[in-house]
């Protein structure tokens, strides 16, 4: 893969040469900027599009098999031409607006449902020098844009002037706008150890392999799943509740809410949610993947690689080869939960992010902030392995029998685990 | 630097138009065959009854609010977490204070019911 960045020097000075006789010398420079963007851009947007619509050849086969049955096999061998088939349907079909909806607003959300998803991938690093924007704030980035993907499912439910449509996307909204709290919070534990917000250099803090452009030693070290447990098991499970999968899909959930907010759409325009969501599914993945897993650092510990020779050439080179494996791997995981879990209620679903997941993860950067400072003037990946892992042991323990207790005093009317008559909450705003 | 914000700039540009390419050619390709009752609200199959933009309930704004909270908290909290390793004991106290702070404040949207799902 290094050929490639040698390639992409050569193509840029070809380019150069292209438009120094196009254009005026002084438009040369820009020119050249936009020529290489408008490449990389097409690049990923074609990448990630094989790659989306195999991830949906994968969920229909992952879950047929974990449900017993086979899944598609009747297209192509194994039913590897049904997206191709999938997405022939979809073009074809016709558009039913209703005659009622909001005529630009519904329209602009479903167009506007899918760059949020594209556009996270130009800081995804697919290996240790093909990131197409190695950002400084790289990280917060990624989750700005994720962010805006709210918007457009506003628009959706409220433009399609449909009841069911407007109370399915206020309570995607509420879902995603809460789960956001615990995601970025549980990355405040990893930052602390990493001290830089730009992915390749997170990735690069990871060891053994620097990324490049790092000055310093390479610490901690070791991949952030290993120091972190709880922030990874907390950041999993708020991604899975940003990208509306099970066991969060409430919002658009078939049997509860028709479709929630995308009930009006037909043909392409639904398509771009469907859409959305596997590109969304696999961009989560693959931050997960470059923030705790490692992303392209070979999956050996370092003092398991030996100085030279072919096997360290292979490790250190194949960076691309890694971050798709562990990529793959947790977007299987992703549609593990889903032929697993069932669905959580509307109600237990908030309990759960408010009232244990962002003290967690309040908890957890506590516990991680007095930690990373007792431990900086050692400078040695196994004594921070081991702290951490001693911390988290000591803090899951501490969680899991307060959750207990919670659960056996029985306290009135707070519980995310019991069936609750339907009771009012007592006065918010009222006498107390 | 600024190639890497122009890139981004030109993919945004580049998301916008892949859904638009998408949507005309599914125009070009699909009949088109309006009908009233096909193009009547949808709500499983019986007519609706009464206004459709319903007035929401205020949960939702409840936890709109304390999301924004959070959220502004988390704002604070990164570049005190980027620059974590060259400040000293003094800053790891004073962000304790900043988020026991914090902390009071869900507490007491707890107990006051405003993290009560209606």
């Amino acid at each position: 893969m290094s050929m490639l960045l040698q390639e992409s020097s050569a193509m840029r000075e070809r380019l150069m040469h292209l438009l120094a006789g196009v254009l005026p010398e002084a438009w040369v420079g820009t020119g050249v900027v936009i020529g290489m963007s408008l490449l990389k851009a097409t690049a990923i947007v074609l990448v990630i599009q094989i790659g989306m619509l195999y991830a949906t050849w994968l969920e229909r086969k992952l879950i047929g098999r974990m449900q017993d049955r086979l899944g598609p096999n009747r297209i192509g061998k194994f039913g590897l031409l049904v997206p191709f088939a999938d997405m022939i349907k979809i073009l074809t079909k016709e558009d039913i607006t209703p005659r009622d909806a909001h005529s630009w607003v519904y329209n602009l959300g479903a167009i506007l449902i899918l760059p949020p998803a594209l556009v996270g991938f130009a800081v995804v690093a697919f290996s240790s020098t093909l990131i197409a924007a190695d950002l400084s704030v790289g990280l917060l980035f990624f989750f700005a844009i994720a962010s805006t993907a709210v918007i457009p499912i506003f628009m959706a439910g409220w433009g399609s002037r449909n009841k069911f449509a407007l109370i399915g996307a206020m309570r995607a909204v509420a879902q995603i706008v809460s789960y956001e709290i615990p995601q970025v919070l549980s990355l405040v534990g990893v930052l602390l150890l990493a001290g830089t917000l730009s992915m390749n250099q997170l990735v690069g803090s990871q060891g053994p392999l620097p990324a490049p452009g790092a000055e310093g030693a390479v610490l901690p070290g070791v991949w952030y799943i290993f120091l972190q447990p709880i922030a990874f098991v907390i950041f999993l499970l708020a991604t899975t509740a940003e990208i509306e999968r099970t066991p969060f899909d409430l919002p658009e959930a078939e049997s509860e809410i028709i479709a929630g907010y995308h009930t009006e759409y037909s043909g392409i325009k639904f398509g771009m949610f469907y859409l959305a969501l596997y590109f969304a599914t696999i961009a989560a993945a693959a931050v997960t993947a470059m923030i705790f897993l490692g992303g392209w650092q070979p999956p050996v510990p370092a003092f398991l690689i030996p100085e030279s020779g072919p096997i360290t050439d292979f490790m250190y080179n194949s960076g691309w080869l890694w971050m798709t494996i562990k990529t793959v791997f947790l977007v299987m995981v992703f549609m593990w939960f889903r032929g697993t879990l069932p669905r959580l209620r509307a109600d237990q679903m908030m309990a759960f992010c408010w009232k244990i997941l962002v003290p967690l993860s309040l908890a957890n950067l506590l516990v991680t902030g007095l930690l990373a400072n007792l431990l900086a003037p050692l400078a040695s990946p196994m004594a921070y392995l081991g702290a951490f892992v001693v911390a988290n042991a000591i803090l899951l323990g501490i969680t899991l029998w307060a959750v207990r207790r919670w659960r056996e005093r029985g306290s009135s009317g707070d519980f995310v685990f019991e069936v609750q008559p339907a009771a009012a909450p007592s006065g918010v705003g009222g006498g107390d | 630097m600024n190639e890497q914000w122009a890139f981004v700039a030109i993919l945004t540009l580049l998301a916008i138009s892949v859904p638009l390419i998408a949507i005309g050619l599914a125009k070009v390709l699909r009949p088109k065959r309006p009908g009233t009752i096909k193009q009547s609200t949808y709500e499983c199959g019986l007519e609706t009854v009464g206004e459709t933009w319903v007035q929401f309930k205020v949960q939702y704004y409840l936890f709109a609010i304390i999301f924004v909270l959070f959220d502004v908290e988390t704002v604070f909290l990164y570049p005190w977490a980027v620059a974590y390793g060259k400040l000293g004991l003094f800053a790891l106290v004073e962000m304790f204070i900043f988020l026991g702070i914090l902390l009071v404040g869900l507490v007491y949207a707890w107990r006051k019911g405003a993290l009560e799902w209606v």
